[in-house]
């Protein structure tokens, strides 16, 4: 084998250009600081986990399950192998529990002896060895003796119940009571992949004192850590994580992650080495959490007017085969469900129970896309049912300013729900193009030379359609989770005079790592790149929490701001008269560094009962609205959408460039999760778990997308911001399904829509099966 | 095991390893070129695009014994020749501008695939544009910054 | 790091040949299909390769004596470009541009997507529908080989294992159109769920003749559909032959379920896009 020609010392060799990161180029950005990290990722610079270089390391690989329910018995070596030349561990070596800490410590770290298998992939075994030839050759030398066990597959028939909550408001009864409609339907959404372009990779490192140092791709260092400390028998100090270049994450680098670290790290420890675990695409796909499939049913009354009276939603999860974050990716879908309408007589039910299906987990909108899928659907057919535009029902039901949730929240701000439906409708000339669409829609009926039928089209090959959706996103984390964390973050004057911000959140594509200097820099009246962004490594920066939940900038940039002010104060105070980008070089120079450490305080006036689910679920919403128009293809049903609008309100945009960034990417993948993105699963595997068979939008499937950003402010955060991660993701696919139909005559209510399906309700059962 | 000759980035490279490696492989692994990144390993993706005689190719499906005498250029090229005039080359820059790279992993193929487009005399058309990365996977960005970066730098000046 | 099998790499036609009749080898040329299968293991690891990408006498489009020659080795991209190709058989470029993206173009070969035979092989249909000839030759001598004779069972070739091919010889009789079409997964990178070309020939009185319909991935190979084409042999495209073919069709197709796409749906966009080619065709 030869060595590695440009590499020597530890870790890696920087040969590539390095630009000054506060460098500005005119252009775009202008007036806003370009992506910190940007010359890095453009010029082959940045080190992203696999590109790390540990002289000595081994690779890691995982012996996985390949049944989806089963008592593991034996787990034998091939006695005919030298196993002496590389390093094997299972269960026995677990120093601590074997779980990998999360709400409920119900997932081993591996299968034990005598444990149980629960799904298809799962970890049993870990082999690692110098190279991987090694690894290729004796990984099928390992051999997993089960007895099978009878798999459940399907959520509604599972017995084990993961979490299970109600919400109610009003008189159900008496709503449907005074309906003039009531309007049925079931609304199916499978499994989606996060599908980051980075896989997952993790290298552990053991440290001389008995610890470990996790370098990997991760979106929450202390998530990593917390499961380290308990499975490994770790202190605070001898677990050490530091989360690299991450590339992409979308949720699916926040509690897998865990597991992973723990794996290379037994590794580590009984080998005395650094060992990779670098995943393969197909093992990241067959193995790693997903969007929770769900299924939502809705029972809705209308009175003739359209005025929503009555909602009956009952949704259910199927959370895999062990809790990860099921109970919180549940809570919020419920508190979605019934999408941003008012309405005074409401019953949500939610539930969530395990399968002998690989464990599902976060993924961007974490239980909102599914649900919302649901609430416009069904608002989309009432619509039908009423012959009212599905624009002028949303305005007649849309929250405003005092109304009330099913929760009992009264929205007291930041209420921008009809806003964002109005600058959608308008920028899209909604209403006009739905009359050219039915226009032409009604044409095609009439005047064809030939009917179309089963094995024909019209003479119009295809049909254009518009759809439109409405949505919300809780801001920051469900009831009282930050209260619960008690995040911290910082900001420091060193004792050189630098300026640094310190924060466990990761950067993995959204911009962290810019407005964070940006917002600091902002308050403190330097410019943004005079201020440091500590690195992401538990042993320098404070837990400041998960980076998830669209909460960075809205929570942590919050503490971040508050930080910087009350340093800058500090400063000012023993420099009276004298700006602080005058004087703090000079004020670290005589009096050494000054660290503020801002903790979470409870939003002012936000009170929520996590028994009850009674009050304000969230400190505030998002609210997005989603214009998308598509072409079907006739002969094929083949959609391609081409156009989206997005508007979204996002409380204070904090740079432009960065924020529509987020609405465009999200939108994309909602398009992705509504017409291509499906994980076909049988006997509890997922059959296309590769890039050529899970397949996502290219450049040429993704539409044009147009972001119109709307600043509804937050009191609570000192900028104003609500978060933009997943709000986008909530509104983009219901809107699509809805051009279908326009385009279609016919009700998808299964995601995705794919032609396969569209065909089929086309010309099969003409109108889709409403279940 | 094999000697293998070629130009990486204009600067000659020797391996000496087995005929059925991959580019990608010697790029990163034997070479140091860690610019260049595995998705998947199966020409879905495009992350490991680099240039091979002006064409772009997936690394990962290339066996080093078809590189040799040939020419490969991969994203550390693009800031080589950039190097000399002290910034980004203005593909570069235009992505930094436009906010085309959002987590990274996708651009430097992104920029391979762009610049390949843009070496065959490609215009700011979109629909071109669009086809010339379809090879490349991006999860983060919707595409419409990258489009945008491109079609900037396609556009003539006037 | 995938395995990385011994791998000969002969400048000449007969020093290839030499090495496949030494025993069990593996051509690569472009490595489009061969490098996914060894990195992804989804084979066995073959244990010899031969690299075809330095024999030059495998490359080449030219016209020979009223057919379209094209060599093993042409890329994609080559035929994308090709004024010939163009020319005389545009369906080629059409289909060439339909293929995985740039990179794929640029790598993958008319001879390895043969070769490879898988049953969505994109070019495939168009070599049944032109009657094309697949000259393959070892130390043994050479032989041409009809296309309709050379897929016999699910990614089985009648190529012997020490045969290579060298060209592919696609007939340019006059009056012939060809169209073709195909349904993929999503607008690149995108497998075929069908993938349909039609050709017939067509002198004005005697209606159409020589008619060939061939399509992708709706059975185990590339497949004509024969008694589609005799409805439409000697027919003119009209409704009600659009109708009669497309519901022979239907019945004529036995497709499955897999993870691309579904029996039903293969089946029936099948008939609905000989119906909209012939739609076209005929003009109403």
């Amino acid at each position: 084998m030869p060595t590695r020609a440009f590499t020597s010392g530890v870790q890696t060799v920087e040969r590539a250009l390095v630009v000054d990161p506060g460098q500005r180029v005119p252009g775009r950005a202008a007036g806003f600081p370009l992506r910190r990290e940007g010359p890095a990722k453009l010029t082959g610079a940045a080190k992203y986990t696999d590109d790390l270089v540990f002289p000595g390391a081994w690779h890691g690989i995982t012996i996985r399950s390949t049944e989806a329910h089963a008592k593991l018995v034996a787990i034998e070596l091939d006695p005919d192998v030298d196993w002496s030349k590389v390093v094997v561990a299972t269960a026995a070596d677990i120093p601590g529990d074997n779980v990998v800490a999360s709400i409920k410590d119900d997932q081993p770290v591996l299968v034990p002896v005598g444990g149980v298998i629960r799904h298809h992939a799962e970890p049993v075994a870990l082999l690692a060895a110098p190279d991987k030839e090694t690894l290729r050759r004796l990984k099928g030398r390992i051999r997993l003796v089960t007895e099978p066990l009878p798999p459940v597959f399907d959520p509604e028939q599972s017995d084990h119940v993961f979490a299970k909550y109600e919400v109610t408001t009003g008189d159900l009864a008496l709503g449907f009571a005074g309906a003039d409609l009531i309007v049925e339907g079931t609304y199916r959404v499978g499994h989606q992949e996060q599908l980051y372009i980075e896989n997952n990779a993790m290298i552990a490192v053991p440290g001389d004192d008995g610890g470990i140092v996790i370098h990997g791709s991760l979106q929450c260092p202390y998530y990593v850590h917390k499961a380290l400390k308990r499975a490994l028998r770790l202190t605070h100090v001898q677990a050490r994580v530091i989360a690299e270049e991450t590339g992409g994450g979308f949720g699916g680098k926040e509690e897998y992650p865990s597991m992973i670290a723990l794996h290379a790290s037994l590794l580590a420890l009984k080998a005395k080495r650094p060992v990779r675990m670098i995943y393969e695409r197909h093992e990241d796909i067959s193995a790693t959490t997903k969007r929770h499939p769900a299924i939502v049913r809705h029972r809705s009354g209308v009175t003739k007017d359209g005025v929503l009276v009555a909602q009956d939603v009952e949704v259910i999860m199927d959370g895999g085969a062990y809790c990860t974050l099921s109970p919180v990716v549940l809570s919020r879908g419920l508190l979605h469900a019934g999408g941003p309408y008012r309405c005074p007589n409401v019953r949500l039910r939610a539930c969530a129970t395990r399968t002998n299906t690989p464990p599902n987990g976060a993924f961007r909108g974490f239980g909102a896309p599914q649900t919302e899928f649901a609430a416009e659907m069904q608002l989309n057919r009432i619509a039908e049912r009423l012959e009212m535009s599905p624009a002028e029902l949303r305005r007649r039901n849309v929250y405003r300013l005092n109304d009330t949730t099913p929760t009992g929240q009264v929205l007291r701000e930041s209420v921008a729900a009809e806003e964002v439906l109005e600058q959608a409708l308008g920028a899209s000339h909604f209403e006009r193009i739905r009359e050219r669409t039915a226009r032409e829609s009604a044409e095609r009926g009439g005047s064809g030379t030939i009917p179309p039928g089963p094995l024909r089209s019209g003479d119009r090959r295809v049909a254009n359609g518009i759809g439109l959706a409405l949505g919300w996103h809780g801001a920051g984390f469900t009831g009282s989770g930050e209260v619960y964390i008690g995040s911290i973050a910082s900001v420091e004057l060193t004792a050189d005079g630098r300026i640094r911000v310190l924060t466990a959140n990761t950067e993995m594509g959204q911009g962290t790592k810019t407005v964070f200097p940006q917002m600091v820099a902002a308050e403190l009246g330097v410019p943004s790149d005079w201020v440091e962004y500590a690195p992401q490594d538990t042993a320098e920066v404070p837990d400041s929490g998960p980076t998830v939940a669209s909460r960075t900038v809205m929570v942590v940039g919050g503490l971040v701001i508050r930080a910087a002010r009350r340093l800058k104060a500090a400063v000012e105070e023993r420099n009276p008269g004298v700006p602080f980008h005058e004087a703090f070089r000079d004020d670290a120079k005589a009096n050494g560094a000054t660290r503020i450490d801002q903790k979470f305080e409870a939003y002012p006036g936000v009170v929520f009962d996590d028994a009850t689910y009674v009050g304000d679920a969230y400190p505030a919403y998002g609210w997005a609205a989603a214009v998308a128009s598509v072409e079907v293809d006739l002969d094929t049903a083949e959609v391609t959408v081409r156009d989206v609008i997005a508007v979204d309100d996002v409380g204070k945009v904090i740079h432009p460039v960065l924020c529509e960034g987020q609405v465009e990417g999200g939108t994309l993948q909602a398009v992705g999760y509504a017409t291509l993105e499906e994980m076909k699963v049988r006997d509890g595997r997922y059959l296309n778990d590769r890039l050529a068979t899970y397949l996502i939008p290219t450049a040429m499937d993704a539409p044009h997308i147009r972001t119109i950003l709307v600043e509804a402010p937050f009191s609570g955060a000192p900028h104003g911001a609500k978060g933009v991660g997943e709000l986008p993701m909530d509104v983009a696919a219901p809107a699509v399904i809805a051009a279908i139909h326009d385009a279609t005559g016919v009700w998808i209510h299964d995601l995705p829509a794919t032609p396969e399906r569209i065909l089929a309700a086309m010309h099969g059962d003409r109108g889709a099966p409403a279940a | 095991m094999s000697a293998y000759r070629f130009l990486v980035n204009g600067a000659p490279a020797q391996v000496d390893v087995p005929g059925m490696r991959r580019l990608l492989d010697v790029l990163r692994d034997d070479l140091g070129l860690t610019g260049t990144k595995e998705g998947c390993g199966e020409g879905e993706c495009g992350a490991c695009s680099v240039l091979l005689d002006g064409q772009v190719v997936d690394a990962c499906l290339v066996p080093v014994c078809q590189v040799e005498g040939r020419i490969v250029r991969t994203v550390e090229g693009l800031s080589l020749a950039a190097r000399e005039r002290g910034s980004l080359d203005t593909l570069q820059e235009a992505f930094l501008e436009h906010g085309a790279a959002q987590c990274g992993i996708c651009t430097p193929g992104m920029l391979m695939a762009a610049r390949a487009y843009l070496d065959a005399g490609g215009g700011p058309d979109d629909e071109s544009i669009r086809e010339a990365i379809a090879g490349n996977l991006c999860r983060c960005t919707g595409y419409t910054k990258i489009v945008d970066a491109i079609v900037a730098v396609a556009t003539p000046l006037e | 790091m995938p395995a990385e099998p011994q791998i000969d790499v002969p400048r000449h036609l007969f020093e290839a040949y030499e090495r496949l009749a030494a025993g069990p080898t593996r051509p690569i040329a472009g490595g489009t299909d061969v490098m996914v299968a060894i990195t992804g293991e989804l084979a066995p690891i073959p244990e010899r390769m031969l690299d075809l990408s330095r024999i030059d006498a495998l490359r080449g489009i030219q016209l020979e004596a009223g057919s379209l020659v094209l060599g093993a080795r042409t890329t994609y991209t080559e035929i994308r470009r090709s004024a010939l190709c163009r020319e005389h058989l545009p369906v080629l470029v059409e289909a060439a541009a339909t293929i995985g993206a740039a990179q794929i173009q640029n790598r993958g070969t008319l001879g390895g997507n043969i070769a490879n035979a898988s049953p969505a092989g994109d070019m495939l249909p168009i070599l049944l529908a032109t009657d094309a000839a697949i000259l393959v030759g070892g130390q043994r001598g050479e032989r041409e080989i009809p296309a309709k004779d050379f897929f016999i069972a699910y990614r089985k070739t009648a190529l012997a294992p020490d045969e290579l091919i060298l060209h592919v010889r696609f007939p340019l009789p006059p009056g012939r159109e060809v169209r073709f079409r195909k349904v993929g997964t999503r607008r690149a990178q995108a497998i075929s769920k069908v993938v349909m070309a039609l050709a017939w020939e067509d002198f004005g009185s005697t209606g159409w003749q020589n008619v060939r319909v061939a399509l992708g991935s709706v059975a185990a190979t590339p497949i004509r559909a024969r008694k589609t084409e005799l409805i439409l042999e000697g027919a003119r495209p009209t409704p009600e032959a659009a109708d009669l073919a497309a519901e022979i069709l239907v019945r004529e197709l036995n497709p499955i379920d897999d993870v691309r796409s579904t029996a039903d749906y293969r089946r029936m966009v099948s008939a609905r896009i000989l119906h909209r080619l012939l739609r076209e065709a005929g003009g109403w």
